[in-house]
Formats: structure tokens, C-alpha cells, sequence
């Protein structure tokens, strides 16, 4: 009865945002829980093939689309979270709104605890655990406890996707004792042998002893091993043992599918999210070869090296948060050897991350000798000029525009007509860049897709 | 003329953008014609302490601290001590000015023991203090970010590095911002502190060349970028504290 309720008053409050044009990802899953505290648990329980839900710092979103164009390509129909609200109300909001036959969740990795806690999904999928805003999440080793300890409260039937190049995440899989799979990235000629500046995880989750590292891709990511206590990275089910990366996505070869698997949207990163998927199509049982036929004709997520035309020129979209996220977009940006104009915008509210020190963890030495200009804007505008200042970017390059429109127009501007503009942006930045270009009619609000 | 920075434990105590610390020591030296090395002295290595002129030690997490605390309380402590003693300057920044302290008090375990050549103590507090800090110093504006739940009360031989305007400092409730000891910071500005406080970044380099190069006067630079930053981050801290 209180659940029904709950559906209709979170209906009712969806019909009348819908009504007034706005975007209603998040506030039917207020209204509904408040009636209803365990809706989420009710609502998922009906779900005939169960939850799947996804977490990590960074690629959650991309790998939750990639997974959903998985299962609908099985014939299934996903609830999904799919603008990208992803604490408990998102949850609630995307349950109410639709009816399906499998939910797919991405999970805050702060909302994990509470959301394990109500729902016991037939898999959890973790990408990685980076550093991020620490004004929210603290620090990453408390955060991978309280991961750990949700895990281990969760019942053997759940079956656990990792990523095995992942140390923090692999040690995951310490606290389940149910079914896992592990997916990691086996090609030699990915990665280099030097840790990066913004490796949070040089020691060893188990013993605290310092890890090696044969091969290191993204900070503390790749081939490690704990000469110590013996933990290593654990053997891969779904590996990419070589991958060929280009301007518009990459190519890779996985053990277990005969066919080249086609990942269309470029960056190391995105490989990463495609074997994620994989695995947790896996994990699903569904067959590995259609799981990637799927993956081929994948359309990217709001910000996520979207491509949006304007003014014959191109917009690529890329939304930042944290220093590993954006150091991974750089290179996507720049590893085919590109050099784009940059529009970059960066602010501090909430869904930003307050406190803006991370951008000197990040690798902008790398994106001001590849960029022949930036336009800076947002909020914290002046940190952002700052930093490409002592990245070494000559302040002739370099132009602070305040507002998003205008901004906006002088970064095109200064664009040729044909080529590139990266516009590179944190969340709430990239929102307002997003409503500039609406407004000058290049693209659609973000929620209705 | 050269500057001789050592980066104190950079894989376990560097959270949250304190490299944009060592950063801007870097550059503004290059900036000034003055050559540059940064070295990285970390657990298991046999720290030289005739090395630097300037020691840079960062926050960490408290399962890093637990492998600093135990690495400082054999020689590698003594050698920094010893360093001090000989004239060599230091920036500590959160976790980093704790252990340069007399001793880390944890709620309900036993007190970490510190460098002490900072006259202070720290205990853990029960509320975290997170947000935007403005505090005014003699040098001039501080202004930053800070994140800690650790209370540092300062003893006779330390001074406030600064009086909190906007945030929290020390702990809280004396109003005080960081220490200032000799040629010794303490400080609870992460990330960003020394780019948009170029000031401090100036001071700490006069100090640091005085070790080998005796007092000299910096050549100035132009700090329209950073002055904009930080009187930006100032009405930012105003609006969202």
C-alpha cells in the first residue's frame, strides 16, 4: 500500500517536471523514498533478471550505457539510471518512471554501503578507485573499506566484475565469497614502467609492503605484484591482449572472442569500460560475441568525448573530475597526436568537488604543449589560468573569458572551420556550457536522452 | 645559483594537489634564472642531510602516516633534524606539519611521536574542518583549501603563521592559522597554497638559498595571475565558505 503510494506521488512529480520542461532524474526519487524508505529494495525486487549495478571512480557511466545497449540488444528491457543521478533518489526515480526486466544501476561510490544494503544485486561491476573529491569522499583507503565491508555483507549469489589491474579493486575480491570475474588489459606494449605522480595505491592493500610494477598504464593501475605477501593481480577471464587505439575508438583482441571487438569511442579509458561491460555481460550470461556486436554501434554518454558540430567546426565533450579521469582524457585527446584548441572550464560547487587543488595533480604540463591556445571560464576561472601559467603555457596562449556564451563563441572563434575544439569541463561547468549551446541551437538538454 | 628542494615521502604524503607546491617553487626559481633539482627522499632510503635547502612534506592518509611515523623514528629523523639544525628551510603542509610536531594524539590509541622541531601538538578532533580558508599573515593574504580533523595547538617557541578571517585553522578555536618556527612552516592550505600565495612561495625560497647562498634579494615578477587568482579565491570563500 505505502509503496504504491510511494510509485504514484513519484509519478505525479515526474508528470508535472516533464510538463514544465525540466529534467526529473533525481526529485520523483526524493518524493517516492519519502514516503517509502524501502522502495528501492521493493521496486527491485520484481525485476524478474535481477540488478545489475555498477561503481568506481571514474567510466560508471560509459560502462552502465555500454551494458544497457548490451541487454537490450539480448532482448531484455533495462531500468537504468540513465542521466546519470546515481545516489539512492536517482535509483528510486528511475524505478518509478519505467518497467523492465533488469535494473541497471550506476552507483556513487559513496552511496555503495546504503544502496548494497537494500538491494542484493545479481552482480557489482567496480571500474577502479581513483583519488577524487576529497572534500566528499575523503580518503581512498577509507573508501575502499567501506566498499569492502558492503561486499562483504552481500550473499554468495552476487557475482562479483573487477578490474584486475586495479590493486585497490582486486583486493576487493578478498571480502566475497562468491563467484568473480576479472577483466584487465594484457597487452605489453600498453603502459609504461614509471608510477605517476597521482598514484594512490603504491602499497600494497594487503601487508602495506611496497608493490612492483612490469607495466604501469594509468597511475596505479597495471601489471603489479606485492614482492612481500605474494598478492598479485589476479588472472584475467576477460583480457585484451592487444589493443589498437585511434582517433575515433580502438580496436581489441579479447580472449574468448574470435571476432576483433570495435570499441567506438577513442581513449585507453573507454577499452577499460568495454572490458567492464564485457565481464559483466559475462557475468549475466549472455553470450560474449553478441555482448560485442552490441558494443560496435555504442553512442557516447553526455561529456564523455561527445562530439557535438558547431559552425563547421567539431566539439569534442569531455567532462572532468578528478586528476586520473583527466589525465586519461588528455591522452585520448592527444595520443593520436592532435593538437586541439581548448575551451576549459572548471568550478567548485558541489557536484564539482569544492575544493579545486586537484587540478595540480593533474597532467596539464602534457595538454599546454600539445594545445596551440585555451580559453579559460567557469567558476574558479583564475585557478584554472594558473595552472596552465605554470604548466608552462605562454600567457599570449592563454585568455580568461567569464561568461559561458561568450566564451563559448571566442573558443570557436578561435577554431578553424573544420578542425577540432576539445571543451574540456567539470560537471556543473559543463551543464552551463551545455545550456550556452542549446541556447545557440547545437544541441539538445541532456536529459532527454 | 641553484635551489635544492627535497620532497619528503612524495608516494605516501602527497594528497590532494601538493605538488602544485613543489610546482611553484620549481618554476618560480627557473622564472629567475635559478637552476632547479627536486629529489624525492622516501621510506627505506638512507636520507642525506646535506643535501637540501628546503625540505617539502606533504598531507597523507593515515595508513601512509603510520609508514612515515615508523621511518622518522629511525635515522632518516635524525637526518632531518640534523638539516634543520644546519640552516635548511621547510614547508609543511596537514599530516606533514603534524609529524614535524611533538606528537599526533589519536582518539583512543596511543600518541604518535613527531620530529618536534615544531613547537606544537596535535590531537584528533571530533568534527573535520572542510572548506575555504582566508587568513590574514604578515607577509601578506593566505588562501586556500583545508581538510583536516586534526586539532594542532601551538607551544611557546611557535608562532600563528596567521590569524583565520574565513575557515578554521589550527583547531578551531584560537583563531590562529599554521605555525611559523626559524625557517620552519606549518600550515593547514593544501593544493593549491603556494601558486595563489606567491608571497609565502618567496619567502620560503630567500630562506632556502640563504643555506649556501647567503640573504639575497628574489628579483620580482609579474603576479598579475596569480594576484587575480587569489583575490578570486577570496570572494569565493566569501560567497561560498
Amino acid at each position: 500500500m505505502r509503496t504504491t503510494l510511494a510509485v504514484l506521488a513519484a509519478r505525479l512529480t515526474r508528470a508535472l517536471l516533464v510538463a514544465g520542461g525540466r529534467g526529473a532524474t533525481a526529485l520523483p526519487g526524493v518524493v517516492g523514498l519519502a514516503i517509502d524508505p524501502a522502495l528501492v529494495t521493493r521496486l527491485s525486487r520484481s525485476l524478474r533478471r535481477g540488478v545489475a549495478c555498477v561503481t568506481g571512480t571514474n567510466g560508471k557511466t560509459t560502462t552502465t550505457r555500454m551494458l544497457s545497449d548490451i541487454v537490450r540488444a539480448a532482448g531484455w528491457t533495462p531500468v537504468h539510471n540513465r542521466s546519470g543521478s546515481n545516489l539512492e533518489r536517482g535509483l528510486a526515480a528511475a524505478l518509478v518512471s519505467a518497467r523492465g526486466d533488469v535494473g541497471l544501476f550506476e552507483l556513487d561510490e559513496a552511496s555503495v554501503p546504503r544502496v548494497l544494503a537494500r538491494v542484493a544485486p545479481r552482480v557489482l561491476v567496480v571500474t577502479n578507485l581513483f583519488r577524487d573529491q576529497l572534500d566528499r569522499y575523503f580518503e581512498i583507503d577509507a573508501l575502499q573499506k567501506r566498499i569492502g565491508s558492503a561486499i562483504a555483507a552481500l550473499p554468495s549469489g552476487t557475482t562479483l566484475v573487477l578490474n584486475a589491474d586495479d590493486p585497490l579493486v582486486a583486493h576487493l575480491g578478498d571480502s566475497h565469497s562468491g563467484k568473480m570475474f576479472f577483466f584487465g588489459v594484457d597487452d605489453p606494449r600498453v603502459g609504461g614502467t614509471t608510477a605517476q605522480a597521482i598514484s594512490d595505491a603504491t602499497r600494497c592493500p594487503r601487508c602495506r609492503s611496497p608493490l612492483r610494477y612490469t607495466r604501469v598504464v594509468l597511475a596505479h593501475i597495471g601489471d603489479w605484484r606485492c614482492p612481500s605477501c605474494g598478492f598479485a593481480r589476479p588472472a584475467r577471464d576477460i583480457a585484451a591482449s592487444e589493443v589498437a587505439l585511434g582517433p575515433d575508438g580502438s580496436t581489441l583482441r579479447v580472449s574468448a572472442i574470435t571476432e576483433p571487438v570495435l570499441v567506438p569511442l577513442p581513449g585507453l579509458y573507454n577499452a577499460y569500460n568495454a572490458l567492464a561491460a564485457l565481464a559483466g555481460a559475462r557475468a549475466l550470461d549472455i553470450p560474449l560475441a553478441d555482448a560485442a556486436a552490441a558494443l560496435a554501434s555504442f553512442k557516447p554518454a553526455f561529456g564523455r568525448l561527445e562530439r557535438v558540430p558547431a559552425e563547421g567546426r567539431t566539439l569534442r565533450l569531455v567532462l572532468v573530475k578528478n586528476p586520473a579521469g583527466f589525465n586519461a582524457a588528455i591522452g585520448a585527446l592527444t595520443e593520436t597526436g592532435r593538437h586541439p584548441r581548448l575551451l576549459a572550464a572548471l568550478s567548485d560547487l558541489d557536484a564539482d568537488g569544492r575544493d579545486v587543488s586537484w587540478i595540480w595533480d593533474a597532467d596539464f604540463e602534457t595538454l599546454a604543449q600539445a594545445t596551440t591556445h585555451a580559453v579559460v571560464t567557469g567558476l574558479r576561472a583564475r585557478d584554472l589560468a594558473l595552472r596552465f601559467k605554470y604548466a608552462g603555457l605562454e600567457l599570449t596562449r592563454l585568455e580568461v573569458v567569464e561568461s559561458w556564451r561568450g566564451a563559448l563563441e571566442r573558443a570557436i572563434a578561435l577554431t578553424p572551420v573544420g578542425e577540432e575544439l576539445a571543451v574540456i569541463a567539470t560537471y556543473t561547468a559543463m551543464l552551463a556550457l551545455r545550456r550556452a549551446l542549446a541556447q545557440a541551437g547545437h544541441v539538445a538538454p541532456f536529459w532527454e536522452d | 645559483m641553484d635551489l635544492r628542494i627535497a620532497h619528503l615521502y612524495p608516494d605516501l604524503m602527497s594528497i590532494y594537489g601538493d605538488r602544485g607546491n613543489v610546482i611553484a617553487l620549481e618554476q618560480r626559481a627557473r622564472w629567475r634564472g635559478i637552476a632547479v633539482e627536486t629529489r624525492a627522499y622516501t621510506a627505506g632510503d638512507a636520507f642525506d642531510a646535506d643535501w637540501p635547502d628546503l625540505w617539502f612534506f606533504g598531507g597523507g592518509q593515515d595508513q601512509g602516516q603510520d609508514v612515515v611515523g615508523a621511518d622518522l623514528q629511525g635515522p632518516n629523523g635524525g637526518a632531518v633534524r640534523r638539516s634543520i639544525a644546519g640552516g635548511a628551510a621547510a614547508l609543511t603542509i596537514c599530516g606533514g606539519y603534524q609529524l614535524f610536531g611533538h606528537e599526533y594524539v589519536p582518539e583512543s590509541a596511543p600518541a604518535i611521536p613527531g620530529l618536534g622541531v615544531i613547537d606544537v601538538t596535535t590531537r584528533a578532533g571530533k568534527t573535520r574542518f572542510v572548506g575555504n580558508l582566508v587568513a590574514d599573515a604578515e607577509g601578506g593574504t593566505l588562501v586556500g583549501f583545508e581538510n583536516h580533523s586534526g586539532y594542532t595547538y601551538l607551544g611557546a617557541k611557535a608562532k600563528p603563521l596567521a590569524r583565520v578571517r574565513i575557515g578554521h585553522g589550527n583547531n578551531g578555536e584560537d583563531g590562529t592559522e599554521g605555525a611559523i618556527q626559524g625557517h620552519l612552516i606549518g600550515c593547514y592550505v593544501h593544493g593549491s597554497l603556494l601558486p595563489k600565495n606567491s608571497w609565502l612561495a618567496d619567502l620560503l625560497t630567500t630562506w632556502a638559498l640563504e643555506r649556501r647562498h647567503g640573504h639575497l634579494a628574489l628579483t620580482p615578477l609579474d603576479d598579475a595571475v596569480e594576484t587575480r587568482a587569489r583575490d578570486a579565491a577570496i570572494e569565493v570563500a566569501k560567497a561560498r565558505p
